[in-house]
């Protein structure tokens, strides 16, 4: 049975609208008009125990609404989530002992006390014993690299130790699925590296099921092997992270460097043949898209023809996969309307 | 140890830690609370020049239980709470298996013990510049005083933490409590002692909160009420905790429906 299941979430929200200027306040005071807005439409998706899924979307796509009601802070205007049997927003205690949410953006720590005072705290609160609770602390900020900050306050910490230290108060309890808001938000590239390394390491260890979200694809390809694609509150895909590539972006990238400037000519002689395209010059470095049908000739007539200096062979970046994903191409409509079955098969 | 011994400790343990951190805005807090000694000076000048229900002794030695009774009492969840949910900083707090109330409620005990050494300061100061005021209560009613004295700390939580349920609603509840504020002082007894007010008005005031919130409590340090008057108010007080608490379950429920996590 799936640890996590969605069934046609939705949720709508009222939100007051002003006009600009003193008399937009003016009648904002004495008449408040509202518009209603549905962030998340009928999203339905199974996560099975210990998967780590990637979930992607635009700003205000839906994704933190839809981590919100898995882990039960928002009550959905419509369809039903069940979340390690529970219903999240009953928040029944039995529940809440299984599941933590992180958000990149906010914190649990007690901002002026050091990181092990919400440690203890938290131990307290799911009624972890002092010496278990200190065994756990001693393995997760070993892991964490965050032994020697223990005892600093909070408001002292860089904010990607901060956000280590926020990784190992969400999981003194071993939460069963670790709900993730960018969690690496505003972390530098070594923060970002080894916060990854940690959840990665942590769910193998633990078996722990992982719902991500980040803006940082790197956060998604190093972790996740499925993803799910989220646009204006609908689910736009949900499949391997390998089905996208090939279902949104079949082409492959080749960049060619000579040792002088590119011209028409070459760029003619590598066009040539079916399924090429060349889309930008810069000066002796030239891109093409090619079919990957033809990629094995395309090099090879390359590599005869111009003589490069240089040659690579790319996919072309996650972003831009994503974002396919969410304009509609390549039958994306039909993934939504049946997602999870429709989403292997080819473009 | 038992789970509730073992969250008593910890919410005690980080919120004394907490307090104990600013040691010079715990001071500032306690002396914030000197609108009593001001109200004390008011009210001993006109007891001086006329005659009241009070002597100037006794109205000296009411301001002073007033300002106890208050350093025991102060309440501040409104704000707490408001800073929560309008910072989005009660998202993760609703996702622990623990009522949040549970940790204002520590919260205010362990501001309430990080500040009472600076409480009996000011009392014993007091005492040294006005000797004449000086008084000891019989343990009899120092123990009445302290069972009113919490009690009062509880319906006054309860009513301030119903108040601030409105947040689900308005955002800005603390102004609510700002109206109520203004009964909390008057109709308490803080500006100025209930027996100066008419009997008959009097009368009806004792049926609502406010008089056990601050000026009953301060009669009972005084030793100054009897058997019957300390059963009537703790009938009265536990008919409207009851009341306030149900209120208060009722919204918090209806609130959790509406909250839309904002921030968070």
């Amino acid at each position: 049975m799936p640890i996590i299941q969605a069934g046609k979430l939705s949720r709508s929200f009222k939100v007051p609208v002003r006009k600009d200027g003193v008399g937009g306040s003016l009648r904002h005071f004495f008449d408040r008009q509202y518009k209603h807005t549905d962030a998340v439409k009928d999203v339905s998706f199974d996560i099975e125990s210990g998967e780590r899924v990637g979930f992607l979307g635009q700003n205000g796509a839906g994704k933190t609404t839809t981590l919100k009601m898995l882990s039960g802070l928002l009550l959905p205007t419509g369809g039903e989530a069940v979340v390690c049997g529970f219903t999240p927003f009953d928040k029944k205690p039995a529940f809440l002992a299984q599941i933590a949410l992180v958000m990149g953006n906010k914190q649990q720590l007690l901002w002026d006390l050091p990181a092990k005072d919400t440690f203890q705290l938290n131990a307290a609160i799911y009624g972890i014993d002092d010496v278990e609770m200190r065994r756990r602390v001693d393995e997760l900020s070993g892991m964490l690299e965050v032994s020697a900050l223990l005892d600093q306050p909070v408001r002292k910490l860089s904010l990607g130790e901060r956000m280590k230290c926020e990784l190992l108060a969400s999981l003194l309890h071993r939460p069963k699925v670790l709900f993730l808001d960018e969690p690496t938000l505003g972390l530098d590239v070594n923060a970002q590296v080894a916060v990854r390394e940690f959840l990665k390491r942590y769910n193998e260890a633990t078996g722990a099921t992982i719902l991500l979200t980040s803006h940082y694809m790197a956060d998604i390809t190093a972790l996740c092997s499925r993803v799910l694609v989220i646009h204006e509150g609908q689910l736009v895909f949900d499949g391997d992270l390998s089905d996208l590539t090939a279902r949104f972006q079949p082409k492959k990238e080749i960049q060619i460097k000579l040792d002088r400037p590119v011209t028409d000519v070459d760029v003619a002689l590598v066009v040539a043949g079916q399924g090429v395209h060349h889309t930008k010059t810069e000066g002796r470095v030239a891109h093409f898209v090619v079919e990957p049908a033809v990629l094995r000739e395309t090099l090879t007539r390359i590599l005869a023809r111009l003589d490069p200096k240089d040659l690579s062979v790319q996919d072309p970046p996650i972003e831009e996969l994503i974002g396919r994903a969410i304009r509609g191409d390549h039958g994306a409509e039909r993934a939504a309307k049946n997602p999870r079955s429709s989403s292997s098969e080819p473009a | 140890m038992s789970l509730f011994l073992l969250r008593v400790r910890g919410l005690f343990r980080s919120n004394y830690a907490f307090m104990t951190e600013y040691r010079a805005e715990l001071i500032l807090w306690a002396l914030s609370n000197s609108l009593s000694f001001i109200l004390m000076g008011v009210w001993f000048q006109a007891t001086e020049r006329a005659s009241f229900a009070l002597t100037s002794i006794e109205v000296v030695r009411y301001f002073l239980a007033v300002f106890v009774v208050r350093q025991l009492t102060i309440v501040y969840v409104i704000w707490a709470f408001e800073e929560q949910v309008v910072q989005g900083k009660l998202a993760p707090i609703l996702l622990q298996p623990i009522d949040p109330v549970w940790r204002h409620v520590m919260s205010h005990i362990a501001e309430r013990i990080a500040r009472l050494p600076f409480s009996i300061f000011l009392v014993a100061l007091f005492f040294a510049i006005y000797p004449a005021a000086w008084f000891v209560p019989a343990p009899s009613t120092l123990a009445w005083f302290f069972f009113f004295g919490g009690a009062a700390f509880c319906l006054r939580f309860a009513i301030q933490y119903t108040i601030a349920m409105g947040c689900f609603w308005t955002e800005r509840a603390s102004s609510i409590e700002m109206v109520t504020f203004l009964a909390y002082l008057f109709f308490g007894g803080a500006i100025a002692p209930l027996d100066f007010f008419p009997p008959q008005f009097r009368e009806i005031i004792l049926y609502s909160p406010f008089p056990y919130l601050i000026w009953f409590p301060a009669k009972v340090l005084m030793g100054t009420v009897s058997t019957a008057e300390l059963a009537q108010a703790a009938a009265i007080m536990s008919g409207w905790f009851v009341a306030v608490v149900v209120a208060n379950r009722l919204l918090w429920r209806a609130g959790l429906r509406r909250f839309s996590a904002m921030g968070a």
